[in-house]
């Protein structure tokens, strides 16, 4: 939608000269902080071309590669876990049996107000370390993803489903197919289509917390940094080289959804689920908040 | 397990310490993230791409690496904010902010308020168009459209998403436990480390969290019955 509609008339002559004038302070505000920056970079020698070296030296660049894809690795593990996850606690909360819904509402609840990095000290202290250790820092990032991922997710399926049309649902039972049937070959197949996009999203949060391996030394793109800017002394540097290959990466896969978006689900806007403990959120503003 | 109750004071203070962070990144979060949602969607075009581009950065940069800027990064070329436990000495005396502190909370609040600043604007967003026309159809004037007409239904549409971010805010707080906080993460982690009994203290940690997550969403769904009009 076009906000400049709501929001404000075509601008007068005034209010044109007024917006020329607040273009050019901003633009002097940025060209500003962008010389401070340097600047403060240069009067460190941070800008020494030494600090930077490791990024175009071969050894250096195939390790940050080798971190990127324990990165992607992670990821796309957690992400595949979290789908099963999601489909099983999401499936269970919209059970008629009270056995089963009770018990889906708590996990899902849990997994989705404890933080992922108390999951992930958790898991490693509690089955990664010493004698007895059964789990690697590897798997205590997957795993703890995953549940996060995985009952934001179980949300994600069952607005999902909540979302096909009700007639799909009655006109199944009405040609004599049963509950499992409905759910199987109506609900779900038409549910995911218009899901994909939240899930493809849920990748970009996942990818992002993979980061948290930081602090249990998992392997990835973090770790790799660390060892880097213990070696050279080049904390600034490995920041923001990282960061980059975090932020492409995340553009990617938003572009990738954006445009499943427009290509699959067609102009209908996308799912988000309620907020956590929020029932009675009919305002339609939960898009666009963004998950975190 | 008896470690733990023993020492519940460390418990007590380390989810205040959570709390602590919470509530001021929270406030800072909302105080950069609604100028920044006015420039995402003012009529000034730079401050608008200017705006979009921090948002669009600093949302797809891992939390973990705005903490590594600020507090492993800034000091490198001279920023540690260590002029702020020096200012305050003399000043409050009680109240004691560490730069420690500080510096998690400005890594918080940087991250956090991009969030806050995509919740406002879809909630501005969500003000049906016919809404402002009708409003000057009717004559009100440009003040009046906004007071009157758009801004008290995008402040209720404003609440649910807003309450997703200070929830996961909420929850970010514990990645300061990687950069010398000792909150409710890094004392689970010290609990752990002395016991056999890791299920035990992680669920009384995991359950604490739950329960403030739960005063948030309580906190909100008072605001949201409130404020709800017929539309």
């Amino acid at each position: 939608m076009n906000t400049s509609n709501i929001l404000f008339d075509a601008p007068g002559p005034k209010a044109v000269v007024r917006h020329r004038v607040y273009t050019v302070l901003t633009i002097l505000a940025l060209v500003g902080f962008v010389l401070a920056v340097l600047l403060r970079l240069d009067r460190n020698g941070q800008l020494a071309y030494a600090l930077w070296e490791p990024f175009v030296t071969p050894e250096y660049v195939q390790a940050i590669w080798g971190g990127l894809l324990d990165t992607l690795k992670m990821a796309f593990s957690a992400i595949i876990g979290a789908l099963v996850f999601g489909l099983v606690f999401g499936v269970g909360k919209m059970s008629e049996h009270r056995w089963l819904r009770w018990p889906s509402w708590v996990v899902v609840e849990f997994f989705r107000a404890v933080p992922v990095l108390l999951m992930m000290i958790f898991l490693y202290f509690a089955y990664g370390l010493g004698k007895d250790a059964v789990l690697s820092s590897y798997w205590c990032v997957v795993i703890a993803l995953t549940v996060y991922n995985g009952a934001v997710l179980a949300e994600v399926f069952r607005a999902g489903v909540l979302a096909v049309p009700r007639g799909q649902a009655e006109a199944a039972y009405a040609v004599g197919m049963r509950k499992a049937q409905v759910m199987n070959l109506v609900l779900l197949p038409q549910a995911v289509k218009i899901m994909l996009p939240s899930i493809i999203s849920q990748c970009v949060v996942a990818l992002k917390d993979t980061a948290l391996g930081y602090y249990i030394s998992s392997p990835g793109l973090t770790f790799v940094g660390k060892q880097i800017y213990g070696e050279f002394q080049n904390q600034v540097q490995v920041a923001i080289v990282i960061t980059a290959i975090y932020v492409v990466v995340n553009l990617i896969l938003s572009a990738i959804a954006t445009w499943v978006q427009k290509r699959i689900v067609g102009e209908k806007k996308a799912l988000a689920p309620t907020p956590f403990g929020i029932t009675d959120a009919d305002t339609g503003a939960t898009q666009g908040g963004g998950r975190i | 397990m008896d470690d733990v109750w023993n020492n519940f004071d460390l418990v007590v203070r380390a989810f205040g310490m959570t709390v602590g962070l919470f509530l001021a990144a929270g406030i800072a979060s909302l105080a950069v993230g609604l100028p920044l949602a006015a420039m995402r969607v003012g009529p000034v075009a730079v401050m608008r791409r200017a705006a979009a581009t921090y948002v669009t950065l600093v949302r797809n940069t891992p939390l973990l690496m705005v903490f590594i800027f600020v507090v492993i990064a800034l000091p490198r070329i001279d920023i540690t904010f260590k002029s702020i436990e020096s200012f305050q000495e003399d000043a409050f005396g009680q109240v004691f902010i560490s730069a420690y502190f500080f510096r998690a909370t400005l890594a918080l609040s940087l991250y956090t308020s991009t969030f806050v600043c995509e919740a406002v604007r879809s909630g501005i967003n969500s003000v049906p168009l016919g809404q402002a026309e009708a409003a000057r159809a009717v004559g009100l004037t440009f003040g009046g459209t906004m007071t009157q007409v758009v801004l008290p239904q995008a402040l209720r549409a404003t609440v649910p998403p807003l309450t997703s971010v200070l929830i996961a805010l909420l929850k970010n707080t514990s990645v300061a436990a990687a950069f010398g906080i000792i909150e409710a993460a890094a004392r689970m982690k010290y609990f752990n480390n002395r016991t056999t009994e890791d299920v035990q203290v992680f669920l009384l940690f995991a359950l604490v969290y739950v329960l403030l997550v739960e005063v948030v969403s309580a906190a909100s769904l008072v605001l949201e019955r409130r404020w709800k009009a017929a539309r």
